[in-house]
């Protein structure tokens, strides 16, 4: 199986003043491609620096990190960008939607910063990654016309448009209420089984976890946990099981 | 990345905020609308101007009577008596590089039809008079030679005194008409002219022969002036030239002494004149200027807010691959949208505005295609100048920064 990501004994210290702080002493793991994977950690374990190294904002202070088996470290910023266009789809909490802009607009942006995609392909690809996380019909309406869930299923399109080898989730589900964390967590898990898509999802919640194939639990900068899910929960069958919402209606 | 795609992802951000740019273009529409609309109107009344002086004859070569007296009470021009029969014969024999010459002596009074009056001026000139002075017939003839030699008490009327001694529908040709109780026959009437620059009536005015008016009305052989056409523009300060020192010879001046007369042409007199307006349009446009510097500073001043406020859209755009320059692009490409938009609408209200004024004072609209040309490169330089380094700002951003602003 092809190796995705590959961490090697990976430090990233800042400066802080006149203070050294280690956010990272030290991380190594592999991920293979089909993998799901989350990462767990409390706040202050090194989670979102961590975060940073993976989709390549950030690069580590020492060790190695391969991106689909491309060396991070030794990369430029433009290098970096690039990388990020065409290897990492990004989901975050807060959905990062660009405002009065329409869903098609949001999903097309990824695909402006790579000169290979022509206007008429960028436009047919926005609509199919739309079609792929089932807003096919909403492609027209601005973000505030557009529920939580919405909004996030157009985050993961806007994620998937320029094909990357990894999506990475910064506590996607962490603006949601119970029963659309399980809709975008069942999307996210469709995605990975049915397509083959790598996912390694960022998260502080147990719950969350349970939904992938893997976790890897980060403790004061350093891997403490790295375990394969035996028993992987499908957030289909645990939707199917909610009671009925009393909240809304889609 | 591609400049068509620049230019959509620029246009996509400034539709986000439409009343923002729209504010932020009015400055530069108002700046170049006020450039355009000043530089138009200066170049107009320079034209006009011009274009007035030229319609007395651009190639009028004048000789005025002035006192040379080194002491004592120094005389207005007008009541020195120095030009005389002899000088105009002298110069019409000697000198070569004029066409033609008429004097002339005036005097103000009464012109009086039955019933009606109108105080006007008589102008005592010779038959050559029209064309040195680019004024054609409206109705009738010009008098001839014979009757300047035989004192014919003939006139042609300029359309204001027909207009106030005759009544409406009246033709004046073959009528008499008296001027201080001396009656002359009206043998033609002149085609209007207007106002000149100085807001004179050119059409208040009574033609008849020189020897006439000196003879029957002003009792004088001293003539007021003179009025020479050159042979072409370019020849007038040969002819003034050529002129003075004949003049000065006929009236035996030693070479100490200063003219008893002025001889003065056209074309300075419009060079002055253009020279004045073009200076007060300079200025005035300069003026028109800073405004538009201005409305650029507005725009880096909005660049400014709009690079701190999308911060987080900025991070999103970097963690999807915008590289720094992109970023910087994009910035810089809204700021030269607004900027050259702006212009554009200003270039249509400048003209229009300019257009509508032209109309208004009767002048030929000056439409520079040159001024819109620099007009327009002015606002992309302007906006490339004050969208810059705001737009460097944004590209300086570290994305992981910018992601977590809020």
């Amino acid at each position: 199986m092809k190796k995705i990501l590959e961490l090697h004994d990976i430090a990233r210290e800042f400066q802080m003043g006149s203070e050294i702080v280690r956010a990272l002493k030290g991380v190594s793991f592999d991920v293979f491609a089909g993998e799901f994977v989350t990462i767990m950690g409390s706040s202050g374990s090194g989670k979102t620096t961590l975060l940073n190294t993976l989709g390549c904002l950030d690069k580590p202070t020492s060790g190695t990190y391969l991106l689909d088996g491309v060396s991070v470290r030794e990369q430029s910023r433009d290098q970096l960008a690039k990388l990020r266009n065409q290897k990492i789809g990004f989901v975050f909490q807060a959905y990062n939607l660009l405002p009065r802009t329409t869903a098609l607009e949001n999903v097309e942006l990824p695909l402006f910063y790579n000169p290979m995609v022509t206007a008429a392909e960028r436009r047919e690809r926005a609509a199919n990654a739309l079609q792929a996380v089932k807003l096919g019909d909403r492609i027209n309406h601005m973000p505030n016309e557009m529920s939580g869930g919405q909004q996030q299923r157009v985050a993961i399109a806007r994620a998937l448009v320029n094909e990357p080898v990894m999506i990475l989730a910064d506590e996607a589900t962490g603006n949601l209420d119970t029963r659309t964390s399980y809709e975008i967590m069942a999307l996210m898990q469709d995605l990975n089984q049915s397509q083959g898509k790598t996912i390694v999802f960022v998260t502080h919640e147990p719950d969350i976890a349970a939904f992938s194939s893997r976790t890897i639990t980060l403790r004061d900068g350093r891997v403490v946990k790295d375990q394969i899910n035996q028993q992987v929960r499908s957030a289909k069958e645990m939707l199917a099981a909610l009671p009925e919402t009393e909240d809304y209606h889609i | 990345m591609k400049v068509l795609n620049l230019i959509r992802l620029a246009l996509l951000a400034l539709q986000r905020n439409k009343l923002r740019a729209v504010l932020t273009m009015l400055g530069i529409i108002i700046g170049v609308a006020a450039v355009i609309t000043i530089g138009a109107i200066g170049a107009g009344s320079t034209a006009s101007v011009h274009n007035s002086l030229a319609s007395m004859g651009s190639n009028l070569v004048m000789v005025m009577p002035n006192s040379n007296a080194p002491g004592g009470a120094r005389l207005q021009g007008a009541n020195v008596e120095t030009l005389t029969e002899k000088d105009l014969n002298a110069l019409k024999k000697e000198a070569t590089y004029i066409n033609a010459i008429s004097p002339s002596s005036q005097s103000k009074g009464q012109a009086i039809n039955g019933s009606l009056n109108w105080p006007t001026t008589i102008d005592g000139v010779n038959q050559d008079y029209l064309a040195i002075k680019n004024i054609s017939l409206k109705d009738g003839k010009m008098f001839s030679d014979r009757d300047v030699h035989t004192y014919g008490k003939v006139c042609l009327l300029g359309q204001t005194v027909v207009d106030n001694v005759f009544p409406k529908g009246v033709d004046p040709v073959g009528k008499i008409i008296r001027f201080n109780k001396i009656p002359f026959q009206v043998i033609g009437v002149l085609n209007k002219k207007g106002q000149n620059t100085f807001g004179q009536d050119q059409d208040d005015i009574i033609l008849a022969p020189y020897t006439t008016v000196q003879k029957r009305i002003i009792a004088s052989i001293y003539f007021g002036s003179f009025n020479a056409s050159a042979k072409s523009e370019n020849l007038s300060q040969a002819a003034a030239d050529e002129m003075e020192k004949i003049l000065r010879k006929t009236h035996r001046l030693r070479p100490t002494q200063d003219n008893d007369f002025t001889v003065r042409t056209q074309a300075e007199l419009i060079q002055t004149l253009s020279s004045i307006t073009s200076l007060l349009t300079a200025l005035l446009t300069a003026i028109a200027a800073i405004s538009l510097v201005i409305g650029g500073i507005g725009i880096m001043n909005i660049m400014y807010v709009s690079v701190t406020e999308r911060t987080k859209e900025i991070g999103l755009r970097m963690s999807i691959g915008a590289r720094g320059r992109d970023i910087l692009n994009q910035f810089l490409t809204e700021a030269i949208i607004i900027s050259v938009t702006g212009g554009l609408i200003g270039i249509l209200i400048g003209e229009t505005l300019a257009f509508v004024i032209a109309n208004a004072l009767n002048w030929e609209p000056v439409i520079d295609k040159a001024s819109i040309m620099e007009a327009f490169g002015f606002c992309t330089l302007i906006g490339v100048f004050f969208g810059y380094y705001p737009a460097l700002k944004a590209s300086r951003l570290d994305p992981i920064e910018a992601l977590r602003y809020e």
